[in-house]
């Protein structure tokens, strides 16, 4: 169980996607313009890492070396496509909001990326625990990213707005202050969180 | 680790993948295609709702304007019409911007909604959030008013920083008043 627990908080930190591994870097800058938009994203992603770990840790002993991507990008689609029908069904507001970003979790690198790094070569339960620590760590770094984003450029925080209505620093909802955003936080994440 | 790869296996886990993928998919569609409707279904009545005044019955219909279809929305209250909510599409800044205008037979807009957008988060997204440029369409009357942006010389308010935003959300309201024009009914020019 330590073992596993371990898995976790690497995902967090050591691993973190975002701010160590670099990794899904178009949802990170695309969708983290408020704080709850980062969150759900996170949480999407988190839900299809998970499942798709755990799939394809039982199904990689008997896929053949020379299909494999593709019959992971179909286990991973497939769960995509089942969190939007989901989505739309239970949870429409959101669907609106992310509608437009759900189908690019296919080819989000983090999800593949686990799945041959770590789920193809272990059991399903430690994939279930890789795929929560990478997945909360994906959550954690959008959502903070994205509160930065929503008080610098709208000037609320999780919806609530602080300074009445008028303009935030307009940069910092777009892409440019994505990248600043982005760029300052890893700094910070590496200067006092990342320990070998 | 994994599998010697072969014709045969190959050919075999990549189709059972398929295969068992596409069954999970079609059970979650059939399962999720009652709530998927019930859930736009329900978008549309609050849309119409909130355009038009008070209605007893909506009929749908559609109109042709310049070759593009629009679909309507006709209120009755009484057996009398009170109102139209047209669905209007037009290309905003970061692509379709769907609005549901609502149009009193005198031809004055008495509400409008947005039923879905792409415009940027923080900018041109305010169109469905900002106060100030939302109340502008109540009760606006395109018989004194101009239906553009005050930079093109009209009499909308448009969002700071989001004049693409503003332009489309003006020609869709505009798109709307004459598409109910063309419905027929005392619209003044």
């Amino acid at each position: 169980m330590s073992k596993n627990f371990r898995l976790i908080t690497d995902g967090l930190v050591k691993n973190n996607p975002t701010f160590v591994l670099l990794l899904g870097m178009c949802p990170t800058l695309a969708t983290t313009t408020s704080a709850v938009n980062g969150l759900s994203m996170g949480l999407a992603t988190l839900f299809v890492l998970v499942l798709s770990n755990v799939v394809i840790s039982l199904i990689a002993p008997v896929v053949p070396d020379k299909v494999h991507i593709p019959v992971y990008i179909v286990v991973i689609a497939t769960f995509v496509t089942l969190l939007q029908l989901l989505m739309q069904a239970f949870t429409p507001g959101m669907y609106e909001t992310l509608g437009l970003f759900i189908p690019l979790i296919v080819v989000n690198c983090i999800v593949l990326g686990r799945a041959e790094a770590f789920a193809s070569k272990n059991g399903a339960l430690a994939s279930a625990c890789d795929g929560l620590g990478v997945g909360l760590g994906f959550t954690l770094a959008l959502t903070v990213l994205g509160l930065v984003r929503e008080i610098l450029g709208s000037g609320s925080a999780f919806g609530w707005n602080f300074i009445g209505g008028r303009d935030g620093m307009l940069a910092f909802v777009m892409a440019p202050g994505a990248f600043i955003c982005l760029g300052y936080l890893m700094v910070l994440f590496n200067k006092f969180l990342k320990k070998d | 680790m994994a599998a010697q790869s072969n014709l045969k296996n190959m050919v075999m886990v990549l189709g059972l993948t398929c295969l068992l993928c596409s069954a999970v998919l079609g059970g979650a569609y059939a399962l999720t295609k009652d709530p998927i409707d019930a859930a736009s279904k329900a978008k549309m009545d609050k849309a119409i709702g909130a355009v038009l005044p008070a209605f007893d019955e909506t009929a749908p219909e559609a109109v042709e304007v310049d070759g593009k279809t629009y679909n309507y929305y006709k209120a009755l209250k009484g057996g009398e019409t009170v109102g139209y909510a047209v669905e209007s599409t037009v290309v905003g800044f970061g692509g379709p911007l769907s609005l549901m205008v609502g149009v009193t037979p005198d031809g004055v807009v008495y509400n409008t909604s947005v039923l879905s957008h792409s415009e940027t988060p923080g900018l041109g997204a305010k169109c469905n959030t900002d106060a100030r440029f939302m109340a502008q369409w109540e009760g606006f009357n395109p018989a004194e008013k101009i239906l553009t942006v005050k930079k093109d010389g009209g009499d909308v308010d448009a969002i700071t920083a989001s004049t693409i935003t503003s332009r489309a959300y003006a020609l869709a309201v505009k798109n709307a008043v004459d598409a109910v024009k063309s419905i027929g009914g005392p619209v003044h020019e």
